[in-house]
Parts: structure tokens; sequence; C-alpha cells
């Protein structure tokens, strides 16, 4: 799919507004995870609005796409964009997001959230599930695809890596896996907590179709889903290089804006880099 | 007054690091959010992060006990417990080695990250293992206490933790005792038995019945394992009704093990102030505590309510 440079405008403005939405989530609960959902914004944007099949009003359809936010805690991101294309009203992200009784739980719901097609924030389970959803739609003979998003310091998870295997070798290929390389994980860089360098040769050598783009990039990141879709008899990783913290300068690469949210005075200059 | 869970669990790793050059930390991913950090700067040779990867810690921290060492497999419940939980039993408990898991986060005390991180039932899951001692702390002293106790057994140790602060049990040092529990305030009309940040909870509800001329007896069920048969034996013959109180699932925890002794030696009426059997969800920890029935005043209508268990029991005898 080549895409254009009005469409890649409006998709820009798309992440941008999504950006907006997260910051206004996280800012007004005081909870939630900015940086690794501000890293994933591109790719949920690409996903949703270009690539996946879907259809919002009917979100337990069975033919469509599924979506896994193996990380789960940068769920602020994914419900921006569920919110924006139609899955349930804006307003759930102000009022619901990790209060009680809230649709919108800290870490992403099922069982509560339309548009949510598994429950995630425990690291490490959601390449599994993916490979689940991928052999159901082989044995029901459907021809969905399945897309999971997982963090660098994820792939620390052994069961990734089993999951690969699981993938690889029953050629899962309607899986498309996105690998958010923006470089830190909890405690700090990845390269110093618990470096997986090299990162590409790991997927290939699982024997997986591999794709290195720049995550915050619409062409390359559509391009690189069409390439996933033509790939036949190889499940494929597309590994992005992101940064954590993406789209506010003073956020960008700072281990703090990992889990702990803006204050006032950060948050209006957020908003106002954002605008 | 509360003091932090996770700021006692810095400090006192700090200075047990001192005490023992034997102690290992082991963590995954977790040491920045569980304070942790000090003790790696402190001492960095005696400090391994395996990254995100549970299942690794606990192999890593069995085999470092292989080697005489103590190491401590510290994380949030759920992914200290619940996600290696095989791994503890076929490479701690069942080899009985020397690792000692502690947790923050345990119960719905965790609040906003929601369900996925609220450990409700690793007290069950612990308490089911051989070997294993269980210890629950219920403020930021007694943290310190129970670490050092865990440190000085000799076996498999799980130390429960909550996540925030909790409010202050324990004003000076204090001595634990690995299978004593701590008698907090006498009374013969009923016992409220507690673990955790609910120790508190409990000694608040028993003022709260003291104003209608309830004298309750509170004691700190810190250690589910090996349980203090002793004072529970003689709380139940004494008061004749007890209320276990909990942030944890009614399955299996202090409420079960409380009533898998009383059941076989001495049965009275039990209440259980505990979350019935589903999950918790997102929220702060006072709404969940209020939703999930683990404030003050259900402590106190279970206190009523086996009372009026015992009362009418003994009405039936007599009428018999
Ligand atoms: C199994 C498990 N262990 C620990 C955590 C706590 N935790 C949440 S985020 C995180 C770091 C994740 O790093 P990464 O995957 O790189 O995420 P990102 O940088 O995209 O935020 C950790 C350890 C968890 N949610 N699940
Ligand atoms: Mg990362």
């Amino acid at each position: 799919m080549e895409s254009n440079g009005w469409e890649v405008l409006q998709l820009q403005k798309k992440a941008q507004q999504i950006r907006r939405d997260i910051l206004e989530m996280v800012y007004r609960r005081q909870s939630g995870h900015l940086g690794g959902s501000f890293s994933i914004v591109e790719i949920l944007v690409a996903l949703y609005y270009k690539t996946m099949r879907i259809d919002p009003a009917n979100p337990k359809w069975e033919g469509r796409d599924r979506f896994i936010l193996s990380k789960g805690h940068c769920a602020p991101a994914l419900y921006a964009v569920l919110a924006d294309v139609g899955y349930f009203p804006k307003a759930y992200l102000t009022e619901s997001f990790r209060c009680v009784n809230g649709k919108l739980q800290g870490h992403p719901d099922l069982k509560k959230t339309p548009g949510i097609d598994m429950s995630s924030g425990s690291l490490g389970i959601g390449l599994s599930v993916a490979c689940g959803m991928a052999f159901g739609g082989r044995i029901k003979g459907q021809d969905f695809r399945v897309f999971v998003v997982i963090g660098d310091g994820e792939t620390n998870e052994g069961q990734i890596w089993e999951a690969a295997k699981t993938a690889a070798h029953y050629k899962l290929d309607k899986i498309t896996a996105f690998i958010d390389l923006n470089g830190l994980q909890n405690d700090g860089p990845t390269a110093r907590e618990m470096s997986m360098a090299p990162m590409a040769a790991k997927w290939r050598s699982f024997n997986w179709n591999v794709i290195e783009i720049d995550g915050h990039d619409f062409p390359q990141i559509l391009a690189a889903v069409d390439k996933a879709k033509q790939s036949t008899g190889q499940p494929t990783a597309i590994l992005c290089r992101t940064v954590k913290g993406k789209g506010v300068s003073f956020m960008e690469n700072q281990i703090k804006f990992h889990g702990t949210p803006p204050n006032e005075e950060e948050y209006q200059k957020a908003l106002g880099e954002l605008s | 007054m509360k003091l932090s869970f996770r700021d006692a669990l810095k400090e006192s790793l700090l200075s047990l690091g001192q005490e023992y050059p034997a102690l290992v930390v082991v963590t995954p991913d977790l040491a920045k959010s569980l304070r942790i950090v000090d003790f790696k700067q402190t001492f960095p040779e005696r400090y391994i992060s395996v990254g995100v990867s549970e299942a690794d810690m606990i192999g890593v921290a069995a085999g470092l006990a292989t080697t005489g060492l103590i190491p401590v497999a510290a994380a949030f419940a759920m992914f200290a417990v619940e996600k290696p939980f095989e791994q503890i039993r076929n490479a701690i408990a069942y080899p009985n080695l020397n690792v000692k898991i502690v947790a923050t986060h345990g119960g719905i005390c965790v609040g906003p990250d929601g369900a996925t991180h609220q450990a409700i039932e690793d007290l069950a899951l612990m308490r089911a293992l051989p070997n294993f001692t269980v210890l629950v702390a219920a403020d930021a002293l007694e943290t310190r206490a129970a670490l050092k106790a865990a440190l000085e057994h000799k076996g498999p140790v799980y130390l429960r933790l909550g996540r925030d602060e909790a409010e202050v049990v324990y004003r000076e040092e204090k001595e634990f005792i690995i299978g004593k529990a701590d008698l907090l305030r006498s009374g013969n009309d009923v016992t409220l038995v507690a673990c955790g940040p609910m120790v508190a909870k409990a000694l608040q509800a028993a003022e709260e019945l003291e104003k209608v001329k309830v004298e309750a007896r509170v004691i700190n069920m810190h250690c589910l394992k090996p349980l203090d048969e002793e004072v529970l034996l003689q709380a139940a013959r004494e008061t004749g009704c007890m209320v276990t109180v909990e942030d944890h699932t009614r399955i299996g925890g202090l409420g079960g093990a409380v009533a898998e002794l009383l059941v076989r030696k001495h049965p009275v009426p039990v209440e259980q102030v505990a979350l019935d059997d589903q999950f918790g969800e997102s929220g702060d920890a006072e709404d969940l505590f209020q939703k999930y029935g683990l404030t003050v005043s259900h402590i106190i209508a279970a206190a009523e309510k086996a009372m009026l268990r015992k009362s009418s029991q003994i009405f039936m005898k007599e009428r018999r």
C-alpha cells in the first residue's frame, strides 16, 4: 500500500491528538504509564486506521482482525485509539480510567472494555495468546490476522521465546508482532538492565520474517505491515525503533515517565508541545 | 501515623545486607518499584537483576541457595509467587532450599493497577507448599523484624507486604518469632485474628466495639505457617467466636488456616472478613476496600454476627 503525503499528514495529526488524549487520561487520574504509551502511538494508529479489518459497532464480529497489547501497562494508548475509532464514548477516557467501577481498567480487560480482544498486564503472555488465536482461525477456516505489540523489556520473558518457536514451527503466518524497541524498561536502559542484543538475529534464528523500521514513521509502518501480509509460512516480527515518551521533549528517553504521572506544570508544558 | 512498606524494605535490606554477608538480592526489573536501588548501589556484587523474567529469578535464587548464600527474591506478589509458582514448588519447596521470597503488593491494596496486579490468592498458594514458612507483615517495623526472622530461619520463607503505607501497629523494635502470634489486645467476647495492614483495622474495630461494651481480643497472625495453634485454641476457648481479617480471597488464606485448625480441635463460630470468590479491579485502595468489604465497619459487623452465632448456640444448648 503506497501512502501519499496527504494521508501521512492526517495520520500524524491523529497521532498527535491520541497523545493529547493519553496525557489527559494519565494526568487527570494521576496514575498510568505515559512513556511506553507514547512510543506505540504510530503503530496503533496505523493498525486501527489503515490496516486492521474491524467493525467498532460490532466488536465481537468473528471475522475481525485481532489485536493484543501484550505490554498491557500501555493501555492508555489503546484506550485512546479505541475511543477514537468508536468502540466506546470518549468520556470514558477521563471518567473511568483506573477508577472503581470503571470500564477502563489499569490494564486491558476484555470483559469490561469493548474492543479489547485479550486481557493483559502480566508481561510475556500475549504472543502465546496470539498463537492460540491464529490456530483458532486456521482450525475454523477464518482468514483474520493477529497483531500483537510487545515491549523490549518484555522480551526478557522466556514465554515470549516459547511462543516464538511455536509460531514459527506451526507457520502461523497470520501473526504480526511489533516489538517496541524504546530502549528502556522499568529499572533503566535495556542495554544495562538486560541486553537482548542482537534482537533481530534472535527473531531470525527462530525462523521469523523480520522487518526493521522506524516505529514512528507511518510510511515505514504501513509498508512493513504490507510485507507481513505477503509472508507465507512465517510469522512476522516488525522491530520498531521507537522513543519512550515520544512527542514531549522532556519525557523522551526519561525513565521517570515510565510509570510516574506528570505534575501540573509538566502537564501544561506537555500539552503545549502536543498542540 | 502511616509508614511505607517499601521504604521499610529498602532500609531493612540495607542494614541486613551489612549484617548478613551471605544475603543476595535477586529481582526481575522491579528494583525501582521496590525501592531496592540503594541495596544495588551499596552491594553491587550481591545484587542480581534478571530482567523481566520471574521464572528465571526463582531458578537463579535456587541455584544461589545451593552454594550457601541466602537469596532474597523480591518482586510484587503477583510476579514473585503467582507467575513462577511451579518453579517455586519444584526448585525451592521440594528441595527445601534456603530461599526467601519477599513480595510487596499483596492484596487489593494494590489499587489502580487493577486485578492483574492484585495478588489475592498468594497466601493460599504458598500455604499449600510443604517446607515453606509463610509470613505477613502488619506494618513498617514488623517488616524489618519479619525479614530478619526469615534470614535467621533455615529453609524457604515467603514474606508478604502491602503496597504502600500502613497504619503503624508497632512503635518500638519488636521481636518476631516464627510460629508465635502477637496478642495485641485482650478481651473475652470475640477474637479478631488479622494479618498484614488489616491488623490496624482490626485494632480500630476493637476500639469501636469497646464503646458498645464488647471486649474484643486482637491477634496479629503474622505467621500463617506454622500457625500458632496455642494462641488460637486459647482464644477459641475463652472468647467462643472469631473473626478472621485479611486482604486476600476467603479461600485458603488466614481464614482458611484458622478454620482448618478450629474445625479439628475446637469448633466455634468463625466469620471471615476477606474477599469473596472474585477478582478485584482498578480503583483507589480505599474505594476498593469499601466495595469489597474490607473496612473497619465490615469487621464490626462480622464481629456482631460471630457473637450472635455464639449466643444462639449457647441458647440452643441451654434449651436442650
Ligand atoms: C510479568 C510482569 N512482571 C513485571 C511487571 C511490571 N512491569 C510493568 S512494565 C515493566 C517494564 C516493561 O518494559 P518494556 O516491556 O520495555 O515496556 P515499555 O518500555 O514499553 O514501557 C515491568 C517490569 C509486569 N507488568 N508483568
Ligand atoms: Mg521498553
